[in-house]
């Protein structure tokens, strides 16, 4: 079982990588975009035969109190059997 | 009066901070281990620069995990006296000591230079042996040191005589150019400039020592 963690900024926050990617894309020639924000992305494996209830908790936990400060961030967490 | 500095793997201004106390302040200073949860007999800390646990998810982020975070927050909510430098400012607001967060500056370089900043409060035990609005000069060293927080918390902290130092200029693109915030007890201080590197005219500005004589002022006044 696998699980991924998206961390980004909230809309609020600027980001200033996703801002200088952008101008970057844009230098290149990409011109349709308008907007990029950079994030963080964690593939998490778990061990096999683990409760996937309780692994499922243990992720949810990880990525609100470790891997995502919700002062700042917001996460997506997806589940892949 | 004797100062615990804490040093987490990966702290790099521990040294300074407890020579600065020490050497250049002339009072007594132990080190305190992350993985200790006693504090012994300090009656202030300091949370000294670096990168604690290599700061490679965030910074701070593992830091206020360790045991000693704990006891810091303990002797926090008991009125003691904490001090954040940069890294310690970082690991304060991780753990929920203060409000907002430190992210990459704006121009997402590393900024190491001397700045000025204005005292903005002198109502507080690390600033009251300074003048309001005085003008430190102390160096920064930093690459995620942009203050950010939401409007609410801004204007609160503001409401509350809480900011208690702005960047004369805004090297890193924090908001309202805060550059060291109070707790609502005014007994925590978290700050991305680094005092304990002005502290010896060696070092170019001894404006660092009139935070740690604040400190060792308030600590003579405690009954």
């Amino acid at each position: 079982m696998k699980a991924r963690v998206y961390v980004s900024y909230k809309e609020t926050v600027l980001d200033p990588q996703g801002k200088t990617v952008c101008s970057a894309l844009q230098s290149l020639g990409y011109t349709d975009i308008v907007d990029v924000r950079q994030g963080k992305f964690f593939e998490i494996t778990l061990k096999d035969g683990a409760d996937p209830a309780g692994a499922r908790k243990q992720i949810e936990e990880a990525a609100h109190e470790v891997l995502a400060n919700p002062v700042i961030e917001e996460y997506r967490v997806e589940f892949l059997d | 009066m004797k100062f615990g500095v804490v040093v987490f793997p990966g702290s790099n201004c521990d040294h300074d901070a407890w020579y600065s106390v020490t050497a250049n302040l002339g009072e007594q200073a132990v080190f305190l281990w992350h993985d200790d949860p006693h504090l012994g007999d300090v009656d202030a800390v300091i949370l000294p620069g670096g990168f604690s646990y290599g700061d490679y998810l965030r910074c701070g982020a593992i830091a206020k995990f360790s045991p000693v975070m704990s006891a810091v927050k303990k002797f926090a909510a008991e009125g003691g006296l904490v001090l954040g430098i940069c890294n310690g400012f970082q690991i304060l607001v991780e753990s929920g000591l203060l409000p907002g967060a430190l992210v990459r500056n704006r121009n997402l370089k590393f900024i190491c230079r001397h700045v000025p900043l204005r005292v903005e409060t002198t109502n507080s035990p690390f600033t009251s042996a300074a003048e309001k609005g005085q003008v430190l000069r102390l160096p920064i060293a930093h690459g995620e040191g942009c203050y950010v927080a939401d409007e609410r918390t801004l204007d609160e902290l503001e409401a509350e005589d809480r900011v208690a130092f702005r960047y004369l200029e805004n090297v890193n693109g924090s908001q309202r150019s805060i550059a060291g915030i109070l707790n609502r007890g005014r007994n925590v201080l978290g700050m991305m400039p680094h005092p304990e590197r002005a502290t010896d005219p060696l070092m170019g500005s001894t404006d660092g020592l009139a935070i740690f004589r604040s400190m060792v002022a308030a600590m003579a006044t405690q009954p």
